[in-house]
């Protein structure tokens, strides 16, 4: 039984002569939160991307959940997104939508599924966030930390096994950024899912990381615990955790 | 647009003595040319700017990817209901400027002269045809499918940022009102070939 959930392997992308990633590789094990961090414009936000296939790579191999996802096509890939979870950094969240809508908009396609199933998923994936009161809320009068809460409910209902968070707590107070990043401590416990979770924010990566990796120039400049590299005598590292 | 035109053309066909022929030749210019063109250009300025923006700013925050990452073809939920409902709608609206147009005009005529609501409608469509009724109403759905189509690739292929919405909002205006000319262009070659 393999035990890695993701497995990148020289992976290439460039936009023009903007070259973004150059031979990139990392490895996602079962239930593990990786913290990426990166400064801005290093290419998190592409790396995540091509994983899900919403970018295509120029080069190099991408294994999700077991299945190469380059050579994949439509159908398959799709029912592929399916076991992952993605949280945008903008929430990204349907403005015409309510909170519910928002929520079923995944299941769609479902059919096997009742009208009373459905709603018995919406109201677990919103109570897993604390945010049962918003159901019939429109996107636009929520808050910054509720919309990335409601975002992270439709991305947990179809369980998925594995979640990609985009700087999930940037934009936001620093109370509330602490509370999104123990939230996602606590939806890694209850789903048991993987995590990939990007970000610049160090106290954020503290407190969720299991294991990070540092990008730099297009690849993996170095990968350990919050520990080794917080306490990494490299200026360039140590610049990241002031 | 149909009082205006009655109004204006009037002088010149009294010229010739053809005053009674003004039902008739605005009723076929109204309802062949003018109202179907003049209710797609107002639709391309509404409905394709509306189109377009609404998807370019669905892009732009994400919200296209998003459906893409939840395994939903955003393709099919976004894009082709946006361009059904713009080739339905723009038919039935066009026919609605029709009879306004019409109307319009009886008003024009009856500013100088006294015809009955009867005697202007029984002379408009004498010298009107199924052949001018069907084609005019037959471009409309290419206008609405056109305007549609072109809000939709401008919108889902907006460039990154805000100004990239106003940016999609504008061209597929512009764009929509251009393939309006050409497609009237063409079926106006299309009718009078058919009609030899
Ligand atoms: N769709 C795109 N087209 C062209 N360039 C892009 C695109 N997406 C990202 N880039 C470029 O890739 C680089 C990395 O972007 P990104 O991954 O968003 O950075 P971040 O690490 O802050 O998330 C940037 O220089 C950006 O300009
Ligand atoms: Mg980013």
């Amino acid at each position: 039984m393999e035990t890695s959930i993701v497995k990148i392997e020289h992976l290439n992308k460039s936009f023009g002569n903007n070259i973004v990633l150059a031979d990139m590789n990392l490895v996602v094990n079962k239930s593990e939160n990786l913290v990426v961090l990166g400064k801005s414009g290093s290419g998190k936000s592409v790396l995540i991307k091509c994983l899900v296939g919403l970018l295509k790579p120029d080069a190099g191999k991408i294994i999700l959940l077991g299945q190469d996802i380059t050579v994949l096509n439509d159908d398959e890939l799709n029912l592929l997104r399916k076991r992952v979870g993605f949280l945008f950094q903008s929430a990204a969240l349907y403005d015409s939508m309510t909170v519910r809508e928002n929520l079923e908009f995944p299941l769609r396609g479902e059919k096997t599924l009742s009208k009373e199933e459905i709603d018995a998923l919406v109201i677990e994936a919103l109570r897993n966030v604390g945010l049962e009161d918003a159901i019939n809320k429109m996107p636009s009068e929520l808050s910054g930390g509720m919309r990335k809460r409601v975002g992270l409910a439709r991305t947990l209902i179809l369980k998925p096994e594995i979640i990609l968070y985009d700087e999930p707590t940037t934009g936001l107070d620093p109370i509330t950024a602490k509370e999104i990043s123990h939230l996602i401590l606590e939806i890694q416990k209850k789903y048991n899912a993987a995590s990939i979770i990007i970000t610049h924010d160090v106290e954020c990566a503290r407190i969720t990381a299991n294991r990070m990796i540092i990008i730099k120039d297009g690849k993996t400049h170095i990968e350990g615990t919050f520990r080794e590299l917080s306490e990494d005598k490299d200026e360039w590292i140590h610049s990241f955790f002031q | 647009m149909g009082l205006v035109i009655t109004i204006q053309s009037r002088p010149t066909l009294v010229q010739f003595g053809a005053e009674s022929w003004l039902p008739g030749m605005v009723a076929v210019s109204m309802i062949r040319e003018i109202a179907p063109v003049i209710t797609a250009l107002i639709f391309a300025g509404k409905v394709g700017s509306g189109i377009g923006a609404e998807l370019a700013s669905m892009k732009v925050t994400e919200q296209i990817d998003a459906m893409e990452v939840s395994g939903i073809n955003p393709f099919k939920y976004l894009v082709v209901t946006r361009i059904l409902a713009a080739t339905i709608t723009l038919p039935m609206l066009s026919i609605i400027a029709d009879a306004i147009s019409l109307y319009g005009s009886y008003i024009g005529v009856n500013l100088k002269n006294d015809v009955s609501l009867r005697l202007f409608f029984l002379q408009a469509f004498q010298s009107l045809s199924f052949s001018d009724l069907l084609p005019s109403l037959l471009k409309t759905f290419f206008f609405g499918f056109s305007v549609g189509l072109i809000g939709c690739y401008k919108g889902y292929n907006c460039k990154k940022g805000t100004e990239g919405v106003g940016i999609a909002a504008n061209s597929s205006v512009v764009l929509g009102s251009l393939a309006i000319f050409i497609i009237d262009m063409i079926a106006v070659q299309m009718t009078s070939l058919l009609s030899y």
